[in-house]
């Protein structure tokens, strides 16, 4: 599972499917998190970014990460 | 190094070319105080969620409203309606503004006597009244507003076996071009049969006519529906002084003016539609002095306002329960109260705002309770910054018909708090028990032992 190659962000959220026209705009961590995608990170490597840098918990985290991956399929933003 | 605040992480489309139904970027508004009291320091001290009801609203609303009458009118009686919100520190608020009781049920009325209005204060409205309950009503001098021929044979018959002269109007039901019409309550002035009910008064003598009334709805968007009601109300005290040459002392128009809450389905928010009470006030007090009455013959005007006094004084506070992503991609957050005890999120699309700074973002969320069961929706739609666990959301202008009709259902009701005008917060009901809710059952004996 990952972040489709051709797929346009920016630092500001926005966020550009040339594939299918589609644009998206994601909050600030959204868009911090998807270019740690595209560095291909880990999810560990996230995790462990993430929780050093915000004030959460790991396991509130983790379940934040999956409902965020969801909606990235959701939108057909990932290639299985 | 101090840590950055988080939020969850979300994407979400763009519509290029569609306006967001919802407007432009939604306000976001958040409410962390009410009166300047902390909503986290009510939810530490008493619980979640709460019923929070300010005093000092209620009082401002109702001497908004007397003073909107009074104004244009030189008789005004304002009576409760003790269904719309009937916890005694409430009552015991309007009582010491000057409000007389209105009540639909013998519970009502008995409570409206222990809060101190004296029986003659005292208006029993509805359809049921049981004998010993208008022989109560009569021998306190309250006045029996009769609902149907039933309720006036029976009275007619206790007031001669018990000598009593019962002060009563009758409760006239009309078209005021308003739909649905609210025929199934009173008698019907079109029909005659109003008139009949007056002319079956006035033949018994031991029956006091004294008034008419009326309650056309509830939450009635056109005041053109209240100067037709007064018009009516006026042209039978009209004729029963032209026929029977009785004065009648009162019209009595009943409540139904709107809160500024959103009906469900409105596109527009209730604050920008609903009608002020003033345009109410201009139908109504218009009619009335311009009907003909001698000066010193003007009925003593009744109002039986409800909602429109208490809606905006009464807010509930609630706790995150959890987010959850629903099938079709939408975000839904599951809040620790549901319809059960938020009844009025059947009529209103309730506005709810955060209680603690969220970021900028938003997204469109469905609001659910906690009750298994798939009508538990607090709001279909509701764009709000990001939750999470924990969170505290305010509910506004939830004063009326939450805290008489919620229900027993799943959880137990919460505890409720009067701010009173230096804000205290005074517990006004105690959050129920497993205890106290089995204080009224009986398990019979062949059954009380745990197997
Ligand atoms: C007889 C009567 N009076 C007054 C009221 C109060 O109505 P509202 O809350 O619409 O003002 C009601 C409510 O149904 C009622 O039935």
């Amino acid at each position: 599972m990952r972040f489709k190659k051709n797929i346009a962000t920016s630092d500001t959220g926005f966020i550009f499917n040339p594939g299918s026209g589609d644009s998206f705009s994601s909050n600030s961590i959204g868009s911090e998190i998807l270019a740690f995608f595209k560095e291909d990170k880990s999810r560990n490597e996230i995790i462990e970014l993430i929780c050093a840098k915000y004030d959460v918990e790991k396991n509130q985290l983790e379940k934040d990460l999956d409902d965020f991956f969801s909606q990235l399929r959701d939108h057909n933003l990932l290639d299985e | 190094m101090e840590k950055l605040r988080y939020e969850r992480p979300i994407i979400k489309k763009l519509n290029v070319g569609f306006v967001n139904k919802f407007g432009t970027q939604a306000k976001n508004e958040v409410v962390t105080n009410l009166e300047g009291v902390g909503v986290k320091e009510l939810i530490k001290e008493f619980g979640s969620p709460l019923f929070v009801i300010s005093e000092k609203q209620i009082r401002r609303n109702y001497q908004h409203a007397s003073r909107v009458f009074k104004t244009r009118y030189p008789k005004v009686q304002f009576a409760w309606s003790y269904k719309t919100n009937y916890l005694n520190a409430v009552c015991k608020v309007f009582h010491q503004e000057g409000s007389w009781a209105e009540v639909v049920s013998g519970f009502e009325y008995e409570k409206a006597l222990a809060n101190g209005v004296p029986g003659s204060k005292i208006i029993f409205n509805g359809p049921d009244k049981t004998d010993d309950q208008l022989v109560t009503a009569a021998r306190n001098n309250s006045l029996i507003h009769i609902d149907h021929f039933d309720e006036l044979y029976s009275l007619i018959k206790l007031s001669e076996e018990f000598q009593l002269k019962p002060k009563v109007a009758i409760r006239v039901n009309m078209d005021t071009g308003i739909y649905p019409r609210w025929d199934r309550f009173g008698f019907n002035y079109e029909n005659g049969q109003a008139w009949t009910a007056i002319s079956r008064i006035m033949s018994c003598e031991h029956l006091n006519l004294v008034g008419l009334h009326c309650h056309i709805g509830t939450f009635m968007m056109e005041s053109s529906a209240y100067a037709i009601a007064a018009t009516k109300l006026c042209q039978l005290s009209w004729d029963i002084s032209e026929k029977f040459g009785r004065h009648i002392q009162y019209l009595d128009l009943g409540g139904g003016f709107p809160s500024t809450n959103t009906l469900k389905g409105s596109y527009l928010p209730g604050t920008d539609t609903v009608p002020g009470i003033d345009q109410f006030a201009d139908a109504i007090t218009d009619v009335i002095l311009g009907f003909g009455f001698r000066q010193e013959e003007l009925p003593l005007l009744i109002l039986e306002t409800g909602r429109a006094l208490i809606d905006d004084a009464g807010y509930l506070l609630g706790t995150v329960l959890a987010n959850k992503r629903l099938s079709d991609g939408r975000s839904s957050t599951v809040m620790d109260f549901g319809v059960n005890s938020l009844f009025t999120s059947f009529w209103y699309d309730h506005k709810v705002t955060p209680a603690q700074e969220g970021g900028q973002y938003t997204e469109e969320t469905v609001l659910y309770g906690p009750l298994c069961m798939n009508i538990d929706v607090i709001r279909e739609n509701v764009v709000l910054p990001l939750l999470k666990k924990g969170d505290h959301l305010v509910v506004h202008k939830v004063g009326a018909y939450n805290m008489t009709q919620w229900m027993q259902f799943i959880t137990l009701r919460p505890n409720i708090v009067l701010l009173d005008q230096s804000s205290h917060p005074h517990l006004i009901r105690k959050a129920e028990t497993l205890e106290y809710l089995e204080s009224v059952e009986i398990v019979p004996h062949h059954l009380s032992k745990n197997s």
